[in-house]
């Protein structure tokens, strides 16, 4: 052991590093050079340009479909993390009969993989006329069932003697909810917040089923079709700066919180 | 009856209220399309003109559809080089992030990155890099005189490079869940088998990978999961080519559906799908659960 061993592994390490963080740096540098020089391993060019973001930008209504994204995803992590905190406190917290049976219904439906429902929920979406809707995008992915779990769990550590103080001061369910146990709970909500947010934001098949106006593409979806539907025109440098669009905001989200993130993704290892 | 009314009547009134958004979205999301799907597997259907009911027939076809046997084909070669490179990768940048080290965080979260970025990103980034004539993966093998590789345009090696690309996109959170598992092993017990003169690989095989099992099998089963819902990576690459051969379980069923429209047809796919997961998901609990 000792100082010999150490560097084998920071050499190890290294590498590893390198053959993660080199593609994205490749990648980042090719959005701008010409598209002469993008076949280089090097990553610097004496003709950096912005010319692959205007394509971006003057082809496919690329802003919209950021606030598109950014809407959605938004809706549903607000109301993942209102109705699981709710319906999971009613789950931990109340006495009712059939509780027990709601608690097997949802671990049940946690193993049903999304293969079996995806054709019928899309059958659904054309029968309610969500199809190029915002509705469609957000109301399935409006509740969480994992997130529902990870509240009720949470909940259940809580001392009953917060809640019997809080009702003699007249405090209703709702009230126990919102006003003590919210406060008590930022680590299950930032979990339930991170996990439902990147869910939505890097959903790319739903979106392509039931979406098909570009006014109201999601992001993902909007850089998929302007790839595979031949607006790119085969132009490497405008792909790439596209996918760099699409990267960069969580990217930035991601290095001020990477420990919630990790430790958020973490969890969904404790799904099974 | 009337006994579950009273009891209904006794328990919590909020319970209900609060309870009623999952019942909601449970009946409507979860449970009707449920019922739907083993209703549509019976039928032909492309939503617009009147269903018409087949029988088995759709299930008959399933078995002598080349393209869909070639898609299970593929999904079986996707798995076999995804989960041994996955455990295998994950597993020793696990064990080096386990040692004293400094920086650990940082590498941690250099190699958790792939992870959160979208797949679309990935699968047009590594395009690039496959890319035959000008890739970058190419462009460091003619460097160090190797022959270039027809990464994404042989369909030998397409379904291979998808399976590639997807282990360094997932392989951070797996290093994480081996680092949380290496973390829960006592130190006293590598000490033991220190004092007892066990070898390194000793210690690794008797100690380190039987405390893993656990891990080892969620890698398995959310990488079983994640090559039957293996979707944007060839649509976005290779669409399904050179010769079907990355047509995947999820791609075939989404052409038959939104392309064809061939609704039953797609659904029966799905269902099947579904049942083989579920199969591998249970032989896998029976293992855990017999070691």
């Amino acid at each position: 052991m000792g100082k010999k061993n150490n560097i084998w592994v920071y050499l190890s390490l290294a590498f590893g590093g390198l053959i993660f963080a080199y593609p994205f740096l490749w990648m980042m540098s090719a959005t701008f050079k010409p598209e002469m020089e993008i076949a280089k391993i090097g990553l610097l060019s004496a003709n950096f340009n912005l010319e692959n973001y205007r394509a971006v930008f003057d082809k496919i209504p690329i802003g919209r479909a950021l606030l598109n994204s950014v809407f959605v995803s938004s809706c549903v992590t607000f109301s993942a993390v209102l109705f699981g905190s709710i319906v999971g406190y009613a789950l931990s917290r109340l006495q009712f009969w059939g509780r027990d049976l709601i608690l097997g219904v949802i671990l049940f439906t946690m193993v049903i993989p999304f293969q079996i429902t995806l054709i019928p929920m899309y059958i659904l979406m054309v029968k309610f006329g969500w199809v190029d809707s915002y509705l469609s995008l957000i109301v399935p992915g409006m509740i969480s069932t994992f997130g529902i779990l990870l509240f009720r769990q949470f909940f259940l550590d809580i001392p009953q003697d917060l809640i019997d103080a809080a009702r003699i001061d007249g405090c209703n369910d709702f009230a126990v909810l919102f006003k003590i146990f919210f406060p008590l709970s930022k680590p299950v909500i930032i979990t339930v917040g991170i996990l439902s947010f990147m869910a939505s934001w890097n959903d790319v098949l739903w979106p392509l089923i039931v979406i098909r106006v570009r006014e109201l593409m999601t992001m993902p979806q909007m850089v998929t079709i302007f790839k595979v539907g031949g607006q790119a025109e085969g132009q490497i440098g405008s792909q790439l700066a596209a996918a760099a669009l699409l990267a960069v905001p969580i990217v930035i989200v991601y290095a001020f919180f990477q420990r919630y993130f990790i430790e958020s993704m973490a969890t969904t290892g404790l799904k099974n | 009856m009337n006994k579950i009314f009273d009891k209904i009547k006794s328990g919590n009134k909020t319970g209900y209220l609060m309870s009623m958004p999952y019942v909601v979205y449970f009946s409507v999301f979860v449970a009707f399309p449920l019922a739907f799907s083993f209703f549509l597997i019976f039928h032909k259907w492309n939503i617009i003109t009147p269903m018409e009911w087949v029988g088995l027939r759709n299930f008959d076809r399933l078995f002598h559809d080349m393209q869909f046997l070639k898609s299970i084909r593929n999904t079986l070669v996707f798995l076999a080089i995804h989960i041994p490179l996955q455990i295998s990768v994950a597993l020793f940048f696990a064990i080096q992030l386990n040692k004293k080290i400094k920086f650990r965080g940082f590498f941690r979260a250099l190699f958790f990155l792939p992870v959160i970025v979208s797949g679309v990103v990935i699968t047009i980034l590594w395009e690039q890099l496959y890319s035959y004539e000008t890739g970058l993966l190419n462009l460091i093998l003619t460097r160090f005189g190797f022959a270039r590789i027809p990464w994404i345009n042989s369909p030998e090696w397409a379904m291979p490079s998808i399976a590639i690309m997807a282990t360094w996109k997932n392989v951070g959170l797996y290093i994480i869940l081996f680092l949380v598992g290496l973390q829960g092993i006592p130190g006293y017990l590598y000490e033991a088998a220190e004092i007892d003169g066990a070898k390194p690989y000793q210690r690794f095989f008797h100690i380190t990978v039987p405390a893993l099992n656990n891990t080892m099998m969620l890698v398995v089963i959310l990488s079983t999961i994640g090559g039957f819902s293996l979707f944007i990576e060839p649509f976005v690459m290779t669409g399904g080519g050179p010769m079907s051969s990355t047509l995947s379980a999820m791609l075939y069923i989404y052409n038959q559906a939104f392309y064809f429209g061939h609704m039953g047809y797609a659904a029966t796919m799905g269902f099947f799908f579904a049942f083989i997961i579920l199969i591998v998901i249970l032989i896998q609990k029976k293992v855990v659960e017999r070691d």
